[in-house]
């Protein structure tokens, strides 16, 4: 069924959420898990339901999105018919970037046409979950909705712009609210930036909005016609991670040790993503390392309890890390104490350095920063 | 202008590496894992394009499939390539003759017209069976500068061993004037590496008259060298120095996988400077617990490791029980060590269970040799596998 589908992939759309981590990248290229990008779980979610098309939206920092994705064939896109492609954010009918999800996806106009796929995939690339989007597209097709919206019970929401919703028994959303005020006791529907369109409605949902005026796409097309037009929820029960926050990074960073979240999202092996042939990690004699991730290439003297490492990390004699990340290529002195910490790329630590955080606020190191 | 190839490789990977028992009961010798994530041919292939040859030929013959499956379109090694790459050399059905290959110079023969395809000024011959890191480059500037016909890269060798090699006697300019093929008085210590550099018109000669020589063996070291020798070719010696380690024995494997160990390794994957290239697995990074303790070992992505792992080397998708003990031993990818078994000096193939408080092989110090468990077989609960034997089916005790 799936393969009647396009996915579309916002990159950048969600960046204000977290300008540490997408101040010189996109949300969708943030390193996470270890050795993936956000775009990873997209990528791979879209492609293990058939869909051999992904458009790819641009506006700004997309450098090392670029350099990530190179011509696609880690994801089994590099095709002759589709595969990916890439949609910068200047398009023949605007001179500037677009500035909400409306004016992207009028750039991207000319692209939904050519295609001839039934559906669209939209996706913010924020995110991190094994979701069937086969399944999604069948109840989509099933439901004759005009749109079906990806949701997921949570408990609470930290986000600059959200979508929570309630649905019937059917599944059609009977009420669709963009930034409510919540209590943070009740459970919410929170709307999880993935949603299944007919492509051809898209096209034409697109061009009436531009003659409106219209700026909002969760307000003016989504919100304003719950009743007129066909609008489903479909209730993803799996793991969700949405990388709304410093903080939400870290926490989601950290329950990527709980093996029940590991196996979920990793035990069938599908999650795609770059290879750089770095050698596999060592441990050197005196290293102690407990319930920690770690990628390979990193050389490991010191001790690494809770913590993620991604690729080629280094940890020196005598320091200890504890329930930080560090990303690729930092390079942790000897006698270093850290804690609660998130460096960016290639960060050095200096030998004898003392960082701690907490859990509510870890303390970030920018990318390439020496300290 | 035609187009050509300065140098093309032609990789002899044919070998069955009966010596490595189980582990090449149905994959070729070059296709072993090794150090973690490699198999032995991930080394010469990015020693080739490490050192810009960028055409390949890889010459198989026992047990391919997997051999194939692993090189594919030769992409991890940057070998997809419009003109050149990595192309697999299968024996094949010939209008007039077929035969498998007969020895690595017939080998060769038999591929002549793909060698001739490139136009080559220069053929690089290797063998699928070492582990070491060489700019063939230099070893190529040093042919085209001494006016050689064939060059051949030499090592140093304990004297002691010198025996076990083909030995080359040479002048002081390096220039060759005796071959021994495995003396059993060796008048030096310089052993042939089995790499050869040679003017790509000398080896279309010196292959065809092999050819038609009824008495000769069809093999480089014991047939071919020793004729252009005797014919007055100018043959040179090309000194190596550096890490090089034939793998071709169960304890040669072990102790090249254990000289990655370390701070100040005896041979380093990680250079960043000459990058060991291979497929990667799909897998997530390892997780290590906090039930485990890992002590001077080298793990793999996708491990998950909840006992103790010291002096080992595993490679990805690698599970190790709580309780379990791993310790001076290899261990390939996707295999699990379950509850309260203890590995010592052994090296396991891919796919294996051994079963909880299962024991497998005995400590180093006291061991009859290494263990040896072949792929994807079970060693049942509580069983012993005693040190030194060599497993190629389930085990369930004596």
């Amino acid at each position: 069924m799936a393969h009647s589908a396009v996915g579309v992939i916002f990159t950048n759309i969600q960046d204000k959420n977290i300008p540490e981590l997408s101040s010189l990248r996109t949300m969708a290229s943030i390193p996470f898990a270890g050795r993936y990008r956000l775009i990873d779980f997209a990528l791979s979610n879209l492609v293990n339901a058939g869909i051999t098309t992904v458009g790819i939206v641009t506006r700004n920092n997309y450098q090392s999105l670029l350099d990530h994705l190179g011509s696609g064939k880690e994801w089994d896109l590099a095709r002759k018919d589709g595969g990916i492609i890439l949609l910068s954010p200047y398009s023949n009918e605007t001179d500037a970037p677009y500035k909400n999800r409306l004016e992207a996806l009028k750039g991207i106009t000319g692209f939904l046409q050519r295609r001839k796929e039934d559906y669209v995939v939209l996706y913010d690339g924020d995110g991190v979950a094994r979701l069937d989007i086969e399944d999604v597209v069948r109840f989509h097709e099933e439901s004759h909705a005009d749109f079906t919206l990806v949701y997921k019970e949570m408990d609470s929401v930290e986000s600059h712009y959200y979508i929570t919703l309630s649905a019937d028994e059917t599944g059609r959303i009977n009420s669709l609210m963009i930034n409510p005020r919540t209590d943070g006791k009740s459970k919410l529907n929170l709307y999880i930036n993935v949603m299944v369109v007919s492509r051809e409605f898209l096209i034409n949902i697109i061009q009436d909005a531009v003659q409106s005026g219209y700026s909002s796409f969760g307000r003016d097309i989504l919100s304003r016609n719950v009743e007129s037009m066909r609008i489903f929820g479909y209730k993803f029960n799996g793991y969700y991670a949405g990388i709304t926050s410093l903080p939400r990074y870290f926490k989601y960073s950290m329950e990527m040790l709980d093996k029940n979240v590991r196996d979920e999202l990793f035990g069938a092996r599908d999650i795609y993503t770059k290879v750089r042939d770095s050698a596999p990690s060592k441990y050197i004699d005196g290293a102690a390392v407990k319930n920690s991730l770690i990628s390979d290439g990193c050389i490991i003297e010191g001790t690494v309890e809770n913590s993620i490492l991604f690729r080629g990390v280094k940890v020196g004699k005598g320091s200890v890390v504890r329930n930080s990340v560090l990303m690729q290529e930092t390079v942790v002195g000897s006698s270093v104490q850290m804690d609660c910490v998130i460096t960016d790329k290639n960060v050095v630590i200096r030998d004898r350095r003392h960082l701690a955080g907490c859990a509510e606020l870890p303390y970030f190191v920018a990318k390439g920063k020496i300290l | 202008m035609l187009r050509k190839k300065e140098c093309v490789a032609m990789l002899l990977a044919g070998g069955q590496g009966s010596r490595l028992y189980a582990l090449t009961n149905n994959i070729a010798k070059p296709a072993v894992a090794f150090g973690a994530k490699y198999r032995i041919i991930d080394f010469p292939l990015s020693n080739c394009i490490n050192s810009g040859i960028d055409t390949v030929g890889v010459l198989t013959q026992y047990e391919p499939l997997e051999l194939n499956e692993y090189i594919g379109n030769g992409q991890p090694w940057d070998m997809d390539r419009n003109f050149g790459g990595v192309h697999i050399l299968s024996p094949y059905q010939a209008k007039k003759k077929s035969s498998w290959y007969q020895g690595t110079a017939n080998a060769i023969y038999q591929n002549m017209s793909f060698m001739k395809k490139y136009n080559p000024e220069y053929v690089l011959i290797l063998s699928g069976d070492h582990i070491y890191k060489m700019d063939y480059a230099k070893m190529l500037r040093a042919h085209i500068e001494t006016g050689a016909d064939c060059t051949i890269a030499a090592i140093e060798v304990p004297i002691e061993e010198a025996s076990r090699f083909g030995i080359l006697n040479v002048n002081p300019d390096g220039s060759i004037y005796q071959f021994e093929e495995k003396p059993k008085v060796p008048k030096s210590n310089l052993a042939s590496m089995g790499i050869y550099v040679f003017t790509a018109e000398k080896l279309y000669k010196y292959l065809e008259e092999d050819d038609k020589n009824p008495d000769s063996g069809k093999d480089f070291g014991k047939d071919v060298l020793p004729t252009m020798l005797a014919a007055g070719e100018k043959m040179f010696s090309y000194r190596f120095e550096g890490y090089w380690k034939d793998v071709g024995t169960i304890p040669a494997l072990w102790s090249a996988n254990m000289d990655l160990l370390g701070e100040d390794p005896a041979f380093d994957v990680g250079d960043a400077s000459w990058k060991i290239h291979s497929r990667n697995p799909l897998a997530p990074p390892e997780f290590i617990s906090d039930t485990s303790e890992v002590d001077n070992s080298m793990i793999a992505l996708g491990c998950e490791i909840y006992g103790k792992v010291r002096n080992s080397v595993l490679s990805s998708n690698v599970t190790v029980e709580e309780d379990a003990i791993v310790e001076d031993s290899i261990i390939m990818a996707g295999t699990t060590v379950k509850k309260g078994a203890k590995v010592s000096y052994s090296v396991i193939d891919e796919g294996v269970v051994v079963g909880e408080n299962a024991v497998v092989g005995a400590d180093k110090k006291i061991a009859k040799g290494i263990t040896v468990l072949g792929r994807n077989l079970t060693v049942s609960p509580g069983v012993t596998v005693d040190s030194g034997k060599i497993i190629d089916k389930d085990y369930k005790g004596e």
